[in-house]
Formats: C-alpha cells, structure tokens, sequence
C-alpha cells in the first residue's frame, strides 16, 4: 500500500465537507481515523442527548464549529412541558474548559441562559457566529454580552427565540471597533433598540449583508439604515409605516433604489399598504420572500406585490392570501421552489382561506417545487394526485389541514390513495406529514415507495398496529418518526426493537402503547433512552399498573445512558 | 345580525369593551372575530379550530348561527409556539386599544382617549366636544375648522405637531402619539392654510 504523508490525507479530506462522507472515511483505517479526526471542523449533533460534550472533545479535539438540536420537533406545539432539558450551558462550559476554539454555534430548540452567553462570550477569542432558532432562556442581557465581548463577530441570527426584554440597550454594547458583522438577525426581538446605535452599526459595517429588524425599527430609521447599506443582500423590514406622501417615505424610495443586491426581503411587521410601491422595485430582483408576519399586506395590494416577484423560488405566507392570490403565484412565479403557506385566522384579517385548489394551481403554474408547507381547509385526492404528477420532485411535503381528521369533502374517502400519490411520484422525498382522515393503508403506500424518508409525522391517523409497522419495516433510512393521536400500541413499538438503533428518535403521545411496553423495550435496548414524560402524575410511582397507557414517550439512540438533568416528571425507565 | 351585542347607550359599555377588529370594520368582520372569541383567553396550551370548518360542505365559512363546537385540542394545527404567540401579541394589541392623552389649552387636567373606539374623525371630534364641552365643528382641507375657536391637533411620530383630519384615519391612527386642542389666535393661525 503506497505511504501517503498525513497532509496529504488532511489537504485530501479538506474537500470532504459532508458529515457521512467524513464518517465514511473514518472507518478506513486507524491512520485516516486520526487524520480524520484531527481535521474535522464541523460538527453536527442532532439530539444533544446522545453524546455528552467530554466526549464530543475527545473524538474531535480541533471542531470549531457545532450545532445542537435539543428538544424534540413536538415542542415546537406545546407538546413538551418547560423544564424538559435541552440545556446549552454544559456544552460551553466544556468546550471553554477544554480549550476548544469554538466559532460557530448554532442552536436549535434549546434552552440558552444569559449565563450560557456570557460564558460563551469569555471564552472563546475567535467567536464568528452565534444562529439561535427557537430557542428560549435568554434576556437582552445575553445579547448584551455577545455584543460587548466577541471581537470578531460576524452572525448573529436569532429566529423565531422567546426573548425577555430587559431594556438594556443591548445593541449599543457593540463597540466602535466592531466592524466585521455579516449577518444581523433580531427580527423577533419585542422591544426597542437604541436606533442611533443601530444606524452607526450599520455605517461602520461595511460588509453586512444580512439585517433583519423588529418591529421597534420605523420607516424613517430603515431609511437612513438603507442609505448606509445598499449592499445589503437580506433585508428584513420591521415596521414600514408612514405617510407616502411625506419627505421621509420619497427619500426611503430614493435609498431602495440604490439597493440593488437584495434578494431576500422578510418581516413588514407593522405595515401601512399606502407605502408598498416604493418595495416593488426590489421585488423584480428578490427570490426569497417572507411575509408571514405580515397580515397587513392582504387583498389586491399583496395581490399587487406578488405580480413584481418574478424571480422567486422561495415564498412564506399567510392563507389570507387565499385560492385566487395562489392563482396569481401560479401564473407569476415560475421559478418558485419552497412555498409555506401559514393559518391567518388568528389574526382576524380576513375569511379567504385556502383549499385544494390553490395547490394544484401552484402545482401546475410551479413544476420546479420541491418544497412545501401548507395549511388548508381541506384536501381531495384528486387534487393531491394531480400536485404528484404536476411536482414529481418533491423532497419536502407538510400538509396540515386545520379539521385533522377530514377526510376528502368531495368523496368522503380517506386520504390514503392521494398521499400514496405523492410517495409513489416524489421518489427523493425526505421528510413528509400527514393530516386528514387516514387509514393504515396510507402506511403500506408510504413503507412501499418513501425508499428515501427520513422524517415522517403522524397525527390522528391510522387503524392499527400495521400501519406503523409497514412504516417500520418499509422505511430503511427513517431517522426520526414522530406519532400523536394514532391508534399504535405495544404490538407495533415492540415487533422490531433493533430499528430504533437506526433512528436518531421516536415520539409517540396519546397513542395505546402502555408503560409495560415501554419497560420491556427500555430492558432490551440498553443503548436506548426511553423516557417517559408523566405530566399529570397519571402514572404514581409505587407501584405503578403496567397495563396504563403512556401519555408521552420519547425514546433515542445514545452513547452515554440515563441523562442526569431530566426533570421530576421525565423518568428514563 | 349575529353575535350581536347590545349596547346600553348610557352606559357607553361600547367604549370600553375589548374586542377583536379595527374600528371601522364592519359588521362582517365582527362576524370572523365572534368565532374566535369562544376562546376567552388566548392560551398557548389551545388553540381554538377555525369554526368554519365544521362541515364538509361549509369551504369558505359561509354564515353560521353559532360556530362549530370544535373540541380544542393542545398542539393542532401544528404551529410553532413562537408563531402563535406572536399571533396574540397582535391579538392583545387590537384588544387592548390606543390610549393617547388629549390636553387643552386651559384646562387644569388632561384627558385620555381610546382611538380604538372610534370609526373615523366625525365621531372623533363630536367625543371631544362631548368631553370637553366645547364645538370644533367641521373639517376643510383648505381652511382647517374655520369659524371655531379651537382646533384639534395631534403630535405625530415625527414630534410635529399636526391639524387632526387631514391624513387617512387608519394612518392617523398609528401616528398619534397625543391630542392637544388649541385655543384662541394660536387655533386660528393653524386652522389658516399655507
């Protein structure tokens, strides 16, 4: 075998950036493991229970950058009670101890303290990049920190945190010298920031491409920010309200004229409709747009905006945009990749809604979607079937139908044969949930053709063990399966037990499996954690009836046992 | 009319109530909000189903004599809490109302008002009068309140101090910052245009 001088092997695997193929070739050989490990760079942990941050260290001494998953996706519903786990702070603590040069974190649905901040301020000098994504935790003092104490930040992103407000003026901590920031996200942030702070940051950061305000940033401000940043690539507009015929809103028209690079535009968190024209110009440009946020664009002058985006591929919104305004998407957007179209009704703007309609309008005015998230009223199968074969490219498809039993209005059917549709014609799908009325036969369609899922979410559906188990069996590169409300017992949990070794987790809640299935799973897989979460104290503690049925299970793959931080009423059987 | 309520005129129970829905809108819109607001406190826990959707038939709501008794059930639709919450945030700003103090010229105390309560700048100005004790009396764009000896005026997002009536109501409604009601030669060198 010819002798490859270790930098070689380093400058070979430099070009290796994917995480299976990096594992891949770790398992060559013990010198392409050392050389492996010594170089890898970025790390990706989807559940932070499955390795503890010693251990993390030791295997890759040199990472410097990581992202953390922590709760599981059904907290994002209230599913999970607070105090659950997710905690960040042990993580930094480690890597601070250890010496790591962390300088990238990205977190999601995890618990971040405004302790966890500061200490990650302190501790590592090369800190670039903080992305926080529904987490919670935090105050404005912990920003307050970043600000103050990471010398070469590049990112900060927070999107869609729960926030404190502490009113400390968090963004006039950045100092003068600070003049590396790239992206600036505070977008969910509720109350004020310093807006002379905020215009000087922006003057002296040249290459900030990225900024997206809160709703505490007015028109007259956003004006004098653009004059700084034309630039900017990402824009996203806190609040856009004033009188168009004022001096303000013409010189705001005159700075978006000199924008000329953006390509993404989000928020309109408080919007007067009177002032979107002076936006339509960015629009012929921009191939990201967000406006679900913004249910004060509606009717003709959404309906107005959308006809400029000709170039879009990725657009989030509210269904008050209703059938006809997906129409016009339809007939305007033909790039259009990625389409979430999110509930309105509780904003009380508005009756339009969507139905089926509006999707097999965007399927046939939009061959290239392959992404979708939508919230409707109903769904047929005719109208699912014809989405197939319109977007046979489909890796991404949430369909959620506000009634989550309804099955198809037209024939009264379960939906089984359209989702069968959509598995059979998408042969790369990735992730995919279901809503409506749904038999187990949806399962055998969807374990016969999802050769590709790796996510799957079910809700109210199904009649019996089969089905889960045509998933179980049929689904070989299934990594997390996500279940409520579905009639799945200790039959489907138990029949193949080593499968769960191959999935990062599973969630099941309301369902029929009982604590004795839980016991009996949790004994022959050691190298899972089964925890069951007993809110109610249902389940009392001595002893408990093995026949009840468990309210919350959620079970994962992990190297270290037992977690030593789970609450009272989480028990790891 | 459904989901009426009705108002004592006396009492005025109307100004004070807390509903959903800009002023203004009209009684269809009421009709939307009376769905929702079965759920009495917005809770993150439920999530009250869109009440139209009871039957299959009903695609766009239709007209409905009660909502749907639709069970709540915790986490459904699958919306992040972050989205929902921001979704009551809204929802409490529209309950809660726009308070904005209202001074004159003269007067020992000063006076705070609800902008929520009222459709437009008619009923606007007549609650001032009422208050007050006091006729404004009409709007011109060319000659502002002539004939009166007072002219309402409002500070605005800018700190100018603006004549009350000659911008959109709904855009003077999120501009106002505070009312003040001038008096004497100052109100009638404002109430002059330039």
């Amino acid at each position: 075998m010819n002798y490859f001088p270790e930098e070689v092997l380093e400058h070979v695997f430099d070009f290796l950036t994917s995480h299976r193929d990096r594992n891949a070739v770790s398992l060559v050989c013990k010198s392409w493991y050392m050389v492996e490990k010594f170089s890898r760079d970025s790390v990706f942990i989807g559940n932070c229970y499955a390795i503890s941050p010693e251990r993390l260290i030791e295997r890759f001494p040199r990472f410097r950058s990581l992202t953390l998953k922590g709760k599981p996706h059904f907290a994002d519903f209230n599913l999970v009670p607070n105090d659950w786990g997710g905690f960040v702070y042990p993580w930094i603590e480690a890597m601070a101890i250890s010496g790591v040069n962390l300088e990238e974190l990205k977190l999601k649905r995890m618990v971040v303290s405004d302790e966890s901040l500061d200490l990650l301020s302190r501790s590592f000098v090369n800190f670039k990049s903080l992305i926080l994504v529904s987490c919670e935790g935090f105050t404005t003092d912990g920003l307050a920190a970043i600000a103050s104490n990471c010398r070469f930040l590049r990112e900060l992103d927070l999107q869609e945190n729960e926030v404190e407000d502490h009113k400390g003026q968090w963004l006039s901590c950045f100092p003068d010298s600070c003049t590396s920031l790239v992206s600036l996200n505070f977008a969910c942030l509720k109350g004020e920031v310093n807006l002379a702070s905020l215009e000087r940051l922006v003057a002296r950061c040249c290459n900030l491409k990225s900024l997206s305000l809160n709703h505490g940033v007015p028109l007259d401000a956003l004006q004098k920010i653009l004059v700084q940043a034309p630039q900017l690539v990402d824009l996203g507009i806190g609040s856009y309200v004033h009188d168009p015929d004022s001096e303000t809103y013409h010189k705001l028209k005159c700075a978006i004229q000199k924008c000329t690079s953006i390509r993404s535009l989000s928020g309109f968190l408080d919007v007067a409709p009177p002032c979107l024209p002076a936006v339509y110009q960015i629009c012929l440009n921009v191939t990201s747009l967000n406006l679900s946020y913004a249910p004060g664009i509606h009717g003709t002058e959404l309906i107005k905006l959308i006809q400029h985006c000709r170039k879009l591929q990725r657009l989030w919104i509210l269904d008050c945009i209703g059938d006809k305004g997906l129409g016009v998407v339809a007939s305007t957007c033909k790039e259009l990749q990625e389409l979430r179209v999110f509930p309105s009704y509780v904003f009380g703007v508005g009756r339009a809604a969507v139905t089926e309609e509006g999707l097999v309008a965007i399927s046939a005015g939009c061959p290239k979607l392959h992404s979708l998230l939508y919230f409707c009223h109903q769904m047929t199968n005719a109208a699912l079937i014809a989405v197939a074969k319109n977007c046979p490219n489909f890796y991404r498809f949430r369909l959620c139908i506000l009634d989550p039993t309804k099955p198809d209005p037209v024939t009264m059917e379960p939906l089984d044969e359209g989702f069968g549709a959509i598995v059979q014609s998408s042969k790369s799908l990735r992730r995919l949930s279901l809503s409506g009325l749904l038999t187990d036969r949806v399962f055998l369609y969807i374990g016969m053709y999802a050769e590709q899922l790796e996510m799957l979410s079910i809700a109210f559906a199904g009649d019996s063990d089969k089905g889960m188990l045509y998933v179980l069996n049929g689904c070989k590169k299934l990594k997390k399966l996500e279940i409520r409300d579905s009639p799945f017992g200790n039959g489907a949990l138990l029949t193949d037990v080593g499968k769960y070794e191959a999935m990062r987790s599973l969630w099941m809640s309301s369902c029929e499996v009982t604590l004795e299935g839980c016991k009996t799973l949790a004994k022959k897989m050691p190298r899972l954690n089964v925890e069951i979460i007993n809110e109610k104290q249902q389940l009392e503690a001595s002893p408990p009836d093995d026949r009840q049925k468990v309210e919350k299970m959620y079970l994962y793959r992990t190297l270290v046992g037992p977690r030593r931080d789970a609450p009272d009423f989480v028990w790891t059987l | 009319m459904e989901g009426g309520v009705v108002y004592e005129s006396g009492l005025n129970l109307k100004a004070t109530e807390l509903r959903l829905g800009l002023p203004g809108t009209d009684e269809s819109e009421k009709q939307t909000t009376f769905n929702i607001r079965n759920n009495k406190r917005p809770s993150p826990d439920t999530v009250e189903d869109c009440g139209s959707s009871g039957s299959s038939d009903d695609k766009h709501g239709g007209h409905e004599t009660a909502p749907a008794a639709k069970a709540q059930v915790v986490g459904w639709p699958p919306i992040r809490s972050y989205r929902k919450n921001s979704f009551q945030a809204k929802k409490i700003e529209v309950e809660t109302g726009i308070y904005v103090k209202v001074s004159m010229d003269g007067a020992p105390y000063l006076r705070k008002i609800d902008l929520k309560v009222y459709k437009g700048y008619p009923e606007l100005l007549k609650a001032l009068e009422n208050m007050f004790k006091l006729t404004i009396g009409e709007y011109s764009e060319r000659e502002g309140y002539k004939g009166s000896e007072y002219a309402p005026t409002y500070e605005d997002k800018d700190g100018d101090w603006m004549l009350v009536g000659d911008v959109p109501w709904d855009m003077f409604m999120s501009s106002c910052k505070r009312l003040r009601i001038m008096r004497g030669s100052e109100a009638r060198g404002l109430g002059c245009s330039i």
